[in-house]
């Protein structure tokens, strides 16, 4: 998916500049440096190291990693290195293709063969549900660990009572707004619920207007694609309209989410651009960098990605508004890790991925990698909130949701595109109440399959 | 009998005779032709051979389980897809807007450039530009130009007080294929110009002469001498470029992705493949697109046969 590559690129971007930054610091204060740069943080030590190393020291496993690039992969080698050189567990890394569709299939053709020769590995978080069932259940190990993750993504990870995967890190949508503008229009903070943002967007949009005939309230991601799936999760899941499929049933058509859909049919052509139904991610930032908008709708990178545009230092972040009283959601892209049910060493798997997936790795990578922790408590660190500026206290604990792939298993990117096509149609002017039966149809049949 | 077998002897054994000279020609025209058909096999038959039996399966492209023989079931689909419908009307609407504006405009240039005028060589070369950027590339400037709050078009228009404010082209519904259609012609016009101006220019030009001294006045002349020798041309450009609108997957990927009601035939059978990964179904799409496609072949070719007699 686009936003995952360009997270990369923002991340290395974003890691690049820190550095930079640390160094100019540096010079000035000698000495004085905490070791919360991606440059000095040092990957933490194994807990227990040595019962470990009594009980499998010398097996040898397989972690499909990272893709080869940037900091990411330099990630995956540093924390192997370290959990080999304490356990004495050999790991052999192997960077997974960059492309999803193609990492997907190397795992799909891997399960299909019921090779061994993979024992660890990335799972994106819309991938347990297809091959959950070649993934050890990984409950009784590491269940109380789980607990520590967003409750939202460790849900997305449990398929039939299963712990499949563990959450290792992962974004989410949050609101981007214009601080200046709020405050030239009488607004001491930005908005909560769905109606105020409406509302804020339109008294902002009508006195820009003057000067800007483009200017717009707010924008997001509405094209036909895997970005308006994640968009309208959000607006469905924060309004008490579902999430698309819940409990194995599909529960799309319903009044609430065809209220809120409407609302935002409303907006298009009004207080959002027109040009929205084919907005993807670097066109929605396009519109708010250049100043051509009021509230934007984006994933953590476009936080750095605005540096150096002209709403630089202008702008600021926030949780998603809300309706009623649904809470704030975001939607999660993001990683886990999983082991294969085929892994001759099931054990020395479970031992790594427990330390992967712990407080301590999740904040070696945050400041080493700025990725997003999975852990609420770790996102709530200084030394993260430093490298990664947008992870405000409201925001780090905001409500995740996740895409119904655990219910579609392989049928998920069908299942997605009814659900992206049918909304984007409503976006282009369909009433909510005439396409959601379809969308309904289309996943009833997927979800049966 | 007897009578018929004498006769018929002396042909065979003469058949026969010849048809050992002939063998051998035979021999080494096929052992000539071996390699293109291989590659013709290879290429063109083999792909084909496979997407015809692919659709008569469940394929799914990343599929745990193993694949299964389903018979007519993806063609029964097809025949009740509202979405496979509407993709041959939006195909069939952009064949029929882009290849007549296409025609009319191709004509002209080629009209204008086949008159001798000073700087004809540079015209001629200059009139290819559009066509030789690459599609995808000059889709992608032609999105951005389009843009409703940055690009140019909507700025020039509402300056020139042509438009009152800033119009989403390709969001709206209502102009998105006419703005896609508008890219195409630009793009392939000065193509069917070439067409037309290589037609042009095999018409012997005493026939203008004699006409100039019968008196015929220039508009008589197009309609009596130019339009009718130009008429296998105009088949060839035509030919050319309806098959290539049937077909038409580039623009519209850049402009719409996979945006419902803009999809045409081969979007809709890329996708089906590439994204919801069902090639089995995607392959019953692809047969028919197939079909379609030879349908219009077979039509046009019959008219040329026609014209020929």
């Amino acid at each position: 998916m686009k936003h995952r590559a360009v997270l990369v690129l923002a991340g290395l971007s974003c890691a690049l500049a820190v550095a930079i930054a640390l160094t100019v610091a540096a010079a000035g204060s000698a000495g004085t440096a905490e070791p919360s740069s991606p440059a000095a943080v040092k990957p933490p030590p194994v807990l227990g190291a040595n019962a470990i190393k009594a009980k499998y020291g010398g097996q040898s496993i397989t972690f499909v990693g990272d893709a080869a690039v940037g900091n990411s992969h330099v990630r995956d080698q540093n924390l192997v290195a370290q959990f080999s050189k304490q356990t004495g567990i050999k790991v052999k890394l192997v960077p997974h293709p960059s492309s999803g569709t193609d990492a997907y299939q190397q795992l799909a053709r891997n399960f299909s063969s019921h090779s061994s020769s993979i024992d660890v590995m990335m799972l994106d978080v819309i991938w347990p549900g297809a091959f959950a069932p070649y993934l050890v259940n990984l409950k009784p190990a590491l269940g109380q660990q789980a607990k520590l993750h967003a409750a939202g993504i460790v849900l997305n990870d449990t398929v039939n009572g299963k712990l499949v995967a563990m959450p290792w890190f992962g974004d989410f949508g949050i609101l981007y707004y214009r601080k200046d503008l709020l405050k030239k229009y009488g607004y001491s903070s930005p908005p909560t619920t769905w109606a105020q943002l409406g509302a804020m967007s339109k008294k902002i949009q009508d006195g820009e207007k003057a000067s800007n005939p483009n200017f717009y309230g707010f924008v997001y991601q509405g094209n036909s694609y895997e970005g308006l799936t994640c968009d309208s999760l959000e607006w469905l899941a924060s309004s008490g309209g579902g999430q698309f499929i819940d409990g194995g049933k599909v529960t799309i058509n319903n009044p609430k989410a065809a209220a809120i859909l409407n609302l935002q049919r409303s907006w298009v052509g009004n207080i959002v651009p027109q040009a929205v139904t084919t907005y993807q991610e670097e066109d929605a930032r396009n519109a708010f960098d250049s100043g051509n908008a009021a509230f934007m709708r984006n994933w953590p990178y476009a936080y750095s990605a605005s540096k150096g545009t002209p709403v630089d230092g202008k702008f600021g972040v926030t949780t998603l508004p809300h309706s009623g009283k649904s809470p704030s959601v975001g939607t999660v892209g993001g990683w886990q890790l999983g082991i294969s049910k085929y892994s001759k060493h099931v054990g020395a798997a479970t031992e790594f991925v427990r330390w992967m997936t712990g407080p301590a790795v999740e904040r070696y990578d945050a400041i080493f990698n700025s990725n997003v922790p999975t852990i609420p408590a770790v996102a709530t660190i200084p030394a993260v909130v430093k490298t990664n500026p947008y992870l405000i206290p409201s925001i780090a604990k905001v409500t995740r949701v996740t895409r119904p792939a655990r219910y579609l298993g392989t049928h998920y990117a069908q299942g997605s595109q009814a659900i992206y096509q049918g909304i984007n149609q409503i976006l282009n002017g369909k009433s909510a109440q005439s396409v959601l039966p379809g969308i309904a149809t289309q996943l009833n049949q997927l979800v049966k399959k | 009998m007897t009578t018929a077998e004498a006769t018929a002897r002396p042909r065979r054994s003469r058949r026969r005779r010849r048809s050992g000279l002939q063998r051998k020609q035979t021999r080494l025209a096929w052992l000539l032709v071996a390699p293109a058909l291989l590659i013709v096999a290879f290429v063109a038959f083999y792909p084909l051979g496979r997407t015809v039996y692919q659709s008569f399966t469940n394929e799914q492209f990343l599929a745990l389980e193993p694949t299964k023989w389903v018979g007519l079931d993806n063609y029964h689909r097809l025949i009740h897809d509202t979405a496979f419908r509407h993709a041959v009307w939006v195909t069939v609407k952009f064949t029929l807007i882009t290849v007549s504006f296409e025609f009319v405009l191709g004509l002209i240039i080629a009209l204008v450039v086949n008159s001798s005028f000073k700087g004809r060589g540079v015209m001629r070369a200059v009139m290819l530009v559009p066509w030789a950027i690459p599609t995808v590339v000059s889709a992608q400037m032609w999105r951005w130009m389009y843009d409703q709050i940055f690009g140019p078009i909507n700025d020039a228009g509402v300056r020139l007080h042509i438009l009152s404010h800033n119009v989403a082209w390709i969001a709206d519904p209502s102009t998105a294929l006419w703005a896609v259609c508008a890219v195409d012609i630009w793009k392939t016009a000065p193509f069917v110009a070439l067409l037309l101006l290589a037609g042009l220019q095999v018409i012997p030009h005493d026939l203008y002469e004699a006409a100039d001294v019968d008196g015929a006045s220039k508009l008589s002349q197009f309609w009596r001498i130019t339009l009718p020798l130009l008429k296998p041309a105009i088949l060839v450009a035509l030919i050319f470029r309806t098959l290539d609108a049937l077909r038409v997957f580039d623009i519209f990927y850049v402009f719409f992705g996979s945006r419902p009601d803009t999809q045409t035939m081969s979007i809709l059978a890329q996708n089906t493949i590439v994204t919801t990964g069902d090639v089995g179904y995607g392959a019953a799409i692809s047969v028919a697109i197939f079909l379609i496609v030879g349908l219009f072949v077979v039509i046009y070719t019959t008219f040329l046969r026609v014209q020929e007699q």
